[in-house]
């Protein structure tokens, strides 16, 4: 058999339908699920699209997550100068700083922590649910509820005052939205991290019961406080944890309208929340590129060689709809056992803010819909702005009615 | 006395990130440091029923800090 040499595909790849993952995936997986592509900056790096490989490497000590290194893949336009001023934040470091730093914050999103948040999320839902039902229809349900439910549970975490918040939430809105152009983006960014950085001196001064006097607390006790370094983890926290939630709040909310049957089981066994959230979590796997590494030696996977300093981008979307590890994986399985998703990554890097997100995405999926149960789209799916060149995937606008 | 119908669980604190996806398998098993989120081992040798959910939580550990031996 001859082997046709084949010139490396352009990524990011294309999405035939905007609910599903680009078809090139299962191509590229079904030939090697270890292969080349091109970025947008015409370097080249490797993709993973098979889920036990994906894995593998992101189990691997030798997979690099420091942005710094010359290798690291960029996936998409705009990524640089995303993650720029992040650099020393732990989510770009190795161990065994990554590790210190990220011990550091953990407690706050151990389990029985987030749970002590339940109240508070519930309320912030419950308030957004009322405004939007006592406004006019149709209604934007991501300005209405996705954003500022994600918004609202960061300032409290974070300790941002009550007067502050609206502030804040018309901020981290405008940084996302598809009306800024891009300098506007970074000029918010920008100004968001002035204010955090504010944050953090007024915590010095007045400490209270947060995430941010608490770290600085911690900081000071271990001998090594650095101001700038509680900045950099209060905006990491914010970026990570904001546009995130709030795209799987509306894709989680037009794939339920959208599988009507779904729903309905839903509504009949309330019990199956968790497992559903996981579906749409795995269905969706919107931060696709967040598990961007550079390999720090030769690594072998599967067939392949990756050689040390490659870029390796092990494809989230491509992992969760792998045949091999989930069956039916175009489905929507609300009852799917054993394999466990790798929508919030895996290794040491997985997202530290996982739990907060499960806790979010149930209060607001199971309040939505037993408050408005007429809940429907005002315009046909296919016709939703869906955030085609993204980092993040996700809608812009949802507009809905009852 | 040696204990029977029990499994020897092993974790690797070193590696621990604190992801807390133990805790949500086997509770019974596994809880976090109040300082830091780091994995406690509440119970080194459970009884043979939380095996399953002991299993789940070796398998969702993202650090791979969690071995089992079983006989």
């Amino acid at each position: 058999m001859s082997e046709a040499v084949l010139d490396p595909p352009a990524f990011p790849m294309p999405r035939s339908c905007p609910l599903s993952p680009p078809p090139e995936y299962a191509r590229l997986r079904a030939r090697c699920p270890v292969s080349k592509v091109v970025l947008p900056d015409g370097r080249t790096t490797w993709v993973i699209t098979s889920y036990a490989l994906a894995r593998e490497f992101l189990a691997d000590s030798r997979a690099s997550k420091d942005t710094t290194r010359p290798g690291y893949p960029s996936p998409a336009p705009g990524f640089r100068a995303a993650t720029q001023g992040l650099a020393r934040g732990f989510v770009f470091q190795d161990p065994p700083e990554h590790t210190r730093h990220r011990r550091m914050v953990a407690d706050e999103f151990a389990v029985k922590r987030v749970q002590g948040m339940r109240a508070y999320v519930q309320e912030v839902v419950d308030e957004h649910v009322n405004a939007l039902m006592a406004g006019d229809r149709p209604t934007d349900l991501v300005r209405e509820l996705a954003l500022p439910v994600p918004s609202l549970v960061i300032c409290e975490l974070l300790g941002v005052p009550y007067d502050d918040r609206e502030f804040f939430h018309t901020r981290t809105a405008a940084a996302v939205s598809r009306s800024s152009s891009p300098e506007e983006r970074t000029s918010v960014l920008g100004e968001l991290r002035h204010y955090l950085s504010e944050l953090v001196d007024r915590k010095e001064r007045e400490p209270a019961d947060d995430l941010i006097s608490r770290l600085i607390g911690k900081y000071r006790r271990s001998g090594d406080y650095d101001r700038e370094r509680i900045v950099v983890t209060a905006t990491m926290l914010l970026v990570a944890g904001h546009e995130t939630t709030a795209n799987m709040i509306a894709l989680g909310t037009v794939a339920l309208l959208e599988n009507p049957d779904r729903l309905a089981e839903l509504e009949s066994d309330p019990a199956i929340m968790p497992k559903a959230i996981e579906e749409l979590l795995r269905y969706f796997s919107i931060a696709d590129v967040g598990t961007a590494r550079v390999a720090t030696a030769d690594i072998a996977l599967g067939e392949v060689v990756v050689r040390e300093g490659d870029g390796v981008i092990a494809l989230g979307a491509a992992a969760n709809h792998d045949p091999a590890a989930f069956d039916h994986p175009g489905e929507l399985d609300f009852h799917r056992s054993g394999t466990p998703h790798m929508a919030f990554g895996y290794g040491i890097h997985q997202c530290l803010g996982q739990n907060l997100a499960r806790l979010e995405l149930e209060v607001v999926f199971t309040t939505l819909f037993s408050r408005i149960p007429g809940l429907r789209l005002a315009v046909p799916a296919r016709e939703l702005p869906f955030k085609g060149e993204a980092n993040i995937y996700g809608i812009h606008e949802v507009p809905v009615t009852w | 006395m040696v204990r029977e119908n029990v499994m020897r669980v092993r974790i690797e604190e070193d590696r621990c990130i604190g992801a807390g996806q133990c805790v949500l398998a086997a509770p019974q098993v596994f809880d976090q440091r109040e300082d830091d989120g780091v994995v406690v081992l509440l119970d080194p040798a459970p009884p043979l029923e939380e095996s399953a959910a002991i299993r789940e939580a070796a398998t969702l550990c993202p650090a791979r800090a969690i071995t089992l031996e079983e006989d």
